[in-house]
């Protein structure tokens, strides 16, 4: 545990933009791609991973001093998979047009690098408390970075909010919609353009206060720029192993020459 | 056999994993650096693709389905998966070293990989039967290999380009995986025509 104890607002409030799970630690990215070509996706999946966020850091905050350091990935995916299907189980029963457009994301959500990254990286070294307030706030910062994507895919490419039609953008308006941004293209353009913008906001807001930064987050957030790789379910998270191989893929990787 | 061409050449190139269906992103752009790494990977990934829906149709259409326990799918999958990775590392490193050595790396990063649970849940989701499951993971895996191949030829050129300070690193990585997502629609139709 680190030395010097967080208040729990300042737990919630780093999953929101210093520590967005999306935009800054760049995980969870198949999600974040896939299914925000609406805003209503957006909110529905983001919503789902908040709940089974919510319920795995509590239940892996509960059973930390239980659970072998060896077998600790294996646990914490069985405990992120029963969360998972009683999350898939509402939507099939409640919401069967999300399920329909969320589909195959749904059950993916247990192998989402988040949850996992949070399980790791967090739960299983603070008490119960804290860990909730945390997956809560990964949670809100995961669901605002899809609304976020989703709004901006889907006024560009379809003309409308919420499902609600913009007069000027539909076809005859000012501008006509852009189809590719809500096909797969367009998701990559928005996600680079939005990680583009967050590294900017960022790198204004870490002038003003150097202090708060956790040494943590902030190498782990270093440590992927630099490679520009995702966290893979982490760069920080898998641990040594990974990090080794990190190290050889940089080295291999960051030879200019090209045969 | 026409339907199994049907569904691997799919898998491939329409419905590219990566490109198209967003499956396997975070290897995919942690991985291509450079064409040896990304060829790795991609070995890995189709082997523990194939295998993995060769055990999962069996698992879901004897026990899940007959027993009313399709709720269990998720966690019975992830289960399934890891534990296969695991065994194929265990028995790489006593049996095939030297595979080992070019592949072991890449094994424990794929039990978290979504494309191997989303093809054995998209295996059951359209009902193939054994083989049509074994031909679309195997699809999946190539179409993975595919992108992978392509994307680190383009990388390599974008790392000597001259790029705005906030758009380097990922930013431009996800620009230019854009692009090439937009080459791939270029296949749509293509299985009509083929093999009509």
């Amino acid at each position: 545990m680190s030395p010097r104890r967080k208040t729990l607002m300042q737990e919630f409030n780093k999953g929101l933009l210093r520590e967005n799970p999306v935009l800054r630690l760049l995980l969870g990215t198949c999600p974040t791609l896939a299914v925000t070509t609406t805003v209503k996706n957006g909110i529905g999946m983001g919503l789902a991973a908040t709940f089974v966020l919510i319920g795995s850091n509590l239940m892996i905050s509960m059973l930390r001093k239980v659970i072998p350091d060896k077998v600790r990935i294996p646990a914490y995916i069985t405990v992120i998979a029963g969360f998972v299907s009683i999350v898939q189980m509402l939507i099939q029963a409640y919401l069967p047009d999300l399920n329909k457009s969320l589909g195959i994301f749904i059950p993916l959500i247990t192998v989402n690098c988040i949850i996992l990254a949070r399980a790791e990286m967090f739960a299983n070294k603070n008490p119960i408390l804290p860990s909730v307030i945390d997956g809560l706030g990964m949670g809100i910062g995961f669901t605002s970075a899809l609304v976020l994507m989703g709004g901006i895919r889907e006024i560009i490419g379809n003309g409308t909010f919420f499902d609600m039609p913009l007069p000027v953008l539909q076809a005859g308006g000012w501008i006509e919609p852009t189809i590719i941004m809500i096909l797969p293209p367009g998701g990559f353009f928005v996600f680079g353009v939005l990680i583009a913008f967050a590294n900017y906001l960022s790198e204004k807001l870490d002038k003003r206060d150097k202090s708060q930064i956790d040494p943590l987050a902030d190498s782990c957030v270093g440590a992927i720029n630099e490679k520009a790789a995702c966290a893979m379910c982490g760069a920080c998270s898998i641990g040594t192993r990974f990090r080794e191989e990190e190290g050889f893929k940089d080295k291999s990787g960051h030879q200019p020459e090209v045969k | 056999m026409r339907e199994m061409l049907i569904i691997l050449f799919s898998a491939i190139l329409v419905d590219n994993f990566v490109l198209s269906r967003f499956l396997g992103i975070c290897p995919f752009l942690g991985v291509s650096k450079n064409v040896k790494t990304a060829m790795g990977m991609s070995m890995a990934v189709i082997i523990v693709m194939v295998i993995a829906s060769a055990l999962t149709w069996p698992v879901q259409a004897y026990l899940l389905s007959p027993l009313n326990l399709g709720y269990l799918q998720t966690g019975v999958f992830i289960v399934i998966i890891a534990a296969l990775v695991q065994i194929i590392e265990t028995f790489l490193k006593k049996a095939i070293p030297s595979l080992y050595k070019a592949l072991g790396i890449y094994l424990p990063l794929i039990t978290t990989n979504c494309a191997v649970l989303g093809v054995t849940i998209l295996n059951v989701d359209q009902n193939y039967t054994f083989f049509e499951s074994v031909f679309n993971a195997a699809g999946a895996g190539l179409g993975f290999m595919l992108a992978l191949f392509l994307f680190s030829g383009v990388r390599s050129k974008v790392d000597r380009a001259d790029i705005p300070k906030f758009m380097k690193g990922l930013p431009i990585t996800l620009v230019s995986a854009g692009l090439v997502s937009i080459s791939f629609f270029g296949f749509k139709g293509l299985i009509e025509k083929l093999f009509s």
